[in-house]
């Protein structure tokens, strides 16, 4: 391992101007993923800045009305916290879908939002991979892809091409809550969509997020509706606990009087982001739920997806997985 | 005294397990201990062109750097570095030259005074390489599969039976016929403790090593033959092991890299493997099979082909038995085996759990089922059709064979009898249901052994012999034979193993521990207690002066006499009386060749499964199983259950989740960690039933026992597969099935 050197300061102010004063330094928090990626020499900071001791680990309701989880909050906490399970079960379902108990105790709210891609390739420092080391081509690309992408990949320029997925449940149904993101940074607070918060491979496949060098997640903001009564979460895997989705779902619906009034859908397991299309949920709006067809949604859903070989079943089960979560988040099939 | 043998004792070690005071070979320390580093090879084949180690040598803390190109000079030949499980041909040598013979080869080995500064150092070592072409698809490469050459390693292993009939003839006249293609994925051993060796180098330039092993004597073999160093330089020493599954029966490359660094820098010297380093020795090999049978209409099985391609390396023939157990459970007329190998650009092969066994009786077992199901008959009614009692490969009988019995307690337990035969017919919403069954068998085989027993001034019993408890309750066992034997309270017994200094018994493995160091420990104690009974007659106003050996029995550590218990000797009496010296006996046992040659001898099993699988997804679930085993004799129920459970839950884990895929662009594998190879986690299983059905067998070995190690997985995989074809009503030869594979 490389040597590094550790700080843990006490503030935010102190801890974001760690970051702008030193190149080289990455914020840790419960380190589930990065002391990981250190020890396989994929990631080398020179810094550690440890977070633990800033005053971020509170779920408190907002002004608006709706959820603010803080950065430092572990993911254990939030999902079975009783604001969490009783106005946003999906949130909770979701986060319970991922890793293990002892990796939920550890991981934080704002840790997960920069887990990075769990594609063998770039774990694996004697191959390729453009997102680990940039100009190097991609491994996956016409290798082993069970795991990869399948829609908003970048595939044409061997230099920048990636199809890898990112690895969050969390992730999906903070997508379909329309969360948002607060950050600090030298230029001082703002706030990041979710959907504008991970971005696709494109030119720079080494770039997961559009946050800024020296910005801290600081919280995430749940807006008021939560889709408490008609929501679902599905991931498919290879087994049943600690194992990444090949595919997952996230949905929440409002329906009044049997139409549906509002619909969020977000997939996981097939793009370098969690998967959204608002024109295509938008069709759902007004539509009655006994007698909506939910195949032509999912069709559209996974329109332009492409298949790489091994991961070709995807874009079949992504499909499948939608209907059946549309139907689950409607009650038409039970929970389970 | 009531007898501890059929008791179902808690392990011995097992309050040091879970408290950490066992310790395992990355765990013992010695005064300036050194660290290694290895680095592994990022190509499959070709040669390196040079290794720049500068950077690495000039940071602080780092002693050397070992490669091809500076290690010492070592034995020539490779019969120096053939371990006793080595399969013919020419065992890999690490740092031998600058060829590179597989991805993950260790190349390197980076030495420094802590483990941080080996690991770091490890990162700044440069290699070029020339790259050749490689072949590592062993699907691509069936047209040059060719016979394995043959070894001393294949006395154990016999070659495929002889054809038997004329095979064609038969198949084509049958009414019924069914033929597969199974494909078996690679599988690697993937224990919980990553092979370590930690060598302390002794004043003398002895060498006291603490390896990862089923076998501390192989280990030493091994080191001295290599090193040249005579057996008493060389102690190898390996109490506890934390899993193994068959990865310890050969010395992996941990052991010759940290002993070739001992003796160059004349230091101790620790070096353990990494996860991803599991990944690059020896694994269960790809096979591909084809399996023909057919039937008349009654269900008579007339013919069976079984045909294997497994994969090897280049320099050794790794082989194992796929294709004869058709012989072994079905006493079909015409039959036809195959075997034969792929070399391929791979580290060679490497026995793991029921070599050979759970991939060839799986796919024999599916296509019985697939028979069973174009008959229109119940899968166990055909398996009792074609019920033989004799081995037909050896055409011997069998010493006992309760498969019957297995087969109906199983079904029972299991609800077996209310099956509706027609695949799809359960369900429950989008759930499929499916019951599934199959048959399991195994070896139980015997070897020689030898064990020490010990009657210490305190009136304890220690006895040792140098075999491993890789966690299958060998240490418990042992501790409870020895305990009857001596009729010693079992407080008093003390059993030990895995040093090399102890008598020798052979490496652990193949379901023979049980039967061979069982018999070794149960001789050495009656040499023992003769002894002790001699000791006995000559003491003053001994009540067995005119007695035979025969008069007497061992009971609360007292030898009494048969005919009246109120004449009795301690045992603490007599060892008082040797001069203030233990009292200790050594005693080899060896099989009764005469008597078990007239036998064939195996271990059988049953196993049921339940499924879920959801229509559209193709996720499966096994619900409940049941396995039922004729083991012989079951010497402690509790520990024996785990054994079988083990064996179910890995079966189960084999047959959905795991694989180690390779991308052939590299000739590597990829999912080299455990978050990616993917073995079953609790979540996976559920309800888990184990039923040892009674079985007496004289002939196997004096104590009655066949070895359980392997019978619990064996069986489960077509259990398994079947299960899903009753759901879905779709036959998966190919494993694991993963959900793709049913969508």
């Amino acid at each position: 391992m490389n040597s590094f050197s550790y700080a843990r300061p006490s503030d935010i102010g102190t801890a974001v101007d760690e970051l702008a004063t030193h190149e080289g330094a990455k914020f840790i928090a419960g380190g589930t993923n990065l002391l990981d990626l250190m020890k396989e020499n994929v990631e080398h900071p020179n810094r550690l800045v440890d977070i633990n001791r800033l005053a971020l680990s509170t779920i408190e309701d907002t002004e608006e009305g709706g959820l603010r989880l803080g950065a430092l909050a572990t993911n254990a906490d939030t999902a079975y916290h009783s604001a969490v399970q009783s106005r946003y079960p999906l949130l909770s379902q979701a986060i319970l879908a991922g890793a293990s108990a002892q990796l939920r105790n550890m991981a934080t709210n704002g840790g997960n939002l920069f887990q990075r891609t769990r594609c063998y390739y770039f774990y694996d420092t004697q191959t390729p991979c453009n997102k680990r080391e940039p100009g190097s081509g991609c491994g996956a690309l016409n290798g082993f892809n069970r795991i990869h992408a399948i829609l908003g990949t970048s595939d044409q320029n061997p230099e920048t091409a990636c199809i890898a997925t990112h690895p969050s449940d969390m992730c999906v149904a903070l997508a379909a809550l329309d969360a948002v993101v607060r950050v600090t940074g030298p230029m001082g607070e703002r706030t990041i969509r979710f959907a504008d918060f991970h971005r696709l491979p494109g030119h720079e496949p080494w770039l997961d997020t559009t946050i800024q060098p020296g910005e801290l997640v600081t919280a995430i903001d749940l807006p008021a509706k939560g889709f408490p009564e008609y929501f679902t979460y599905i991931k498919l895997r290879d087994r049943q606990s600690y194992a990444f989705a090949l595919v997952s779902v996230a949905v929440g619906l409002e329906i009044d009087n049997n139409r549906i009034t509002d619909a969020r859908i977000a997939l996981g397991g097939v793009a370098h982001k969690p998967w959204r299309k608002p024109e295509v949920e938008a069709r759902l709006v007004g539509q009655s739920i006994s007698e909506t067809d939910f195949a032509p949604i999912a069709e559209a859903l996974l329109e332009g997806a492409k298949g790489y070989g091994h991961n070709t079943f995807k874009i079949e089960l992504a499909k499948r997985a939608i209907v059946r979560a549309l139907q689950r988040a409607a009650k038409l099939e039970p929970q389970v | 005294m009531t007898p501890y043998i059929g008791k179902s004792i808690s392990r011995v070690d097992g309050v040091a397990k879970v408290t950490g005071k066992a310790k395992y070979a990355a765990e013992y320390f010695a005064p300036d201990m050194l660290y290694g580093w290895v680095i592994s090879s990022a190509i499959a084949k070709g040669k390196i062109t040079r290794i720049h180690t500068e950077a690495a040598l000039q940071l602080p803390g780092v002693v050397q750097v070992f490669t091809h190109e500076n290690r010492p000079s070592l034995a020539w030949f490779d019969v120096n570095y053939k371990d006793q499980d080595a399969p013919p041909g020419s065992p890999f040598r690490p740092l031998r030259d600058a060829t590179i013979l597989y991805s993950g080869q260790p190349i390197t080995l980076v030495v420094a005074e802590t483990l941080e500064v080996a690991r770091f150092a490890a990162t700044l070592v440069q290699v070029d390489y020339e790259e050749d072409d490689h072949e590592t698809a062993l699907e691509h490469n069936l047209h040059r599969a060719r016979e394995p050459k043959s070894g001393v390693a294949s006395l154990l292993k016999s070659p495929p039976p002889k054809p038997r009939g004329d095979f064609e003839k038969a198949f084509e006249a049958a009414p019924f016929q069914t033929t597969g293609q199974h494909i078996h994925s690679v599988e690697h051993h993937n224990p919980m403790e990553m092979f370590a060796s930690t060598v302390v180098y002794e004043k003398d330039g002895k060498l006291t090593i603490y390896d990862k092993t089923q076998g501390a004597p192989n280990s030493q073999m091994y080191v001295s033959q290599v090193f040249n160093m005579p057996f008493s330089d060389v102690r190898v020493i390996s109490p506890y092991v934390g899993g193994a599954f068959g990865s310890g029966l050969r010395p992996q490359y941990q052991l010759f890299l940290a002993v070739l660094a001992a003796r160059e820098l004349k230091r101790s010297v620790r070096v353990s493997l990494t996860r991803q380093q599991m990944f690059t020795f020896g694994h269960r090999p790809a096979t591909v099979q084809n399996v023909s049978l057919g039937a008349t209409a009654d269900g008579t099985i007339d013919a069976i082909r079984h045909d294997a391609i497994g994969e090897t390396s280049r320099f050794e023939d790794y082989f194992e038995i796929v294709v004869n157990w058709a012989g072994m459970l079905y006493p079909a007329p015409h039959v036809k085996f195959t075997y034969n190998l792929v070399p391929l650009d791979t580290f060679t092969p490497l026995d793991m759990r029921a070599p050979g066994g759970v991939t060839g009786v799986p796919a024999l077992e599916m296509e019985v089922d697939e028979l069973a199901h174009k008959l229109g008959m119940d899968p166990i009614e055909l398996r009792l059709k074609n019920y033989t009692e004799r081995d037909m490969n050896e055409d011997l009988p069998y010493s006992s064979k309760e498969l019957r019995e297995c087969f109906r307690q199983g079904a029972e337990r299991f609800g077996w009898a209310s099956r509706n035969p027609e695949p799809r017919s359960m369900r429950n919403g989008h759930t499929l249901v499916g019951w599934g069954m199959a048959t399991g068998i195994w070896d139980a085989t015997q070897g020689p052994a030898r064990a020490e027993a010990v009657l210490t001034v305190n009136g304890k019993l220690r006895v040792t012999s140098a075999t491993a408890d890789i966690g299958t309750g060998t240490y418990t066992i042992m501790t409870q034979i020895a305990a009857d034997t001596l009729g010693m309270p079992i407080e008093d017994v003390i059993f030990r193993l895995g040093d090399s200094n102890m008598p020798l018994a052979p490496i652990e493995g193949g379901s023979w521990t049980a039967a061979t160091v069982g018999s070794a420990v149960k001789v050495a104690c009656e040499a023992l207690g003769k002894k002790l009974f001699k000791m006995a007659q000559k003491m003053k106003d001994s009540p067995f002066a005119d007695a035979k050996w025969e008069d007497v029995w061992f009971s609360d550590a007292h030898i009494l006499l048969k005919t009246n218990p109120y004449a009795a000797v301690s045992l603490l009496e007599i060892v008082g009386q040797n001069g203030g010296r233990a009292v200790s006996e050594t005693a080899t046992s060896l099989p009764n060749m005469l008597e078990q040659r007239k036998y064939a001898r195996a271990v059988h099993s049953a196993a049921f499964v339940e499924v879920e699988v959801d229509e559209d997804f193709g996720t499966v679930r096994v619900t409940r199983a049941v396995t039922a085993v004729a083991g012989g004799r079951i010497l402690n129920p509790k520990t024996a259950r785990s054994q079988i459970i083990g064996g179910m839950v890995w079966g189960i884990s084999k047959a959905l989740e795991e694989e180690s895929v390779m991308d052939h662009q590299f000739g590597r594998f990829m999912n080299h960690n455990l978050a990616e190879y993917h073995v079953a986690v609790n979540a996976d299983i559920q309800d888990l039933d184990v039923i040892f059905v009674d079985e007496t067998d004289t002939i196997v070995n004096p104590l009655g026992v066949k070895g359980l190690g392997e019978i619990g997985i064996v069986g489960m995989p077509a259990a398994v597969a079947n299960a899903v074809f009753h759901a879905t009503g779709k036959r998966i030869r190919s494993l694991p099935i993963t959900l793709d594979k049913l969508l």
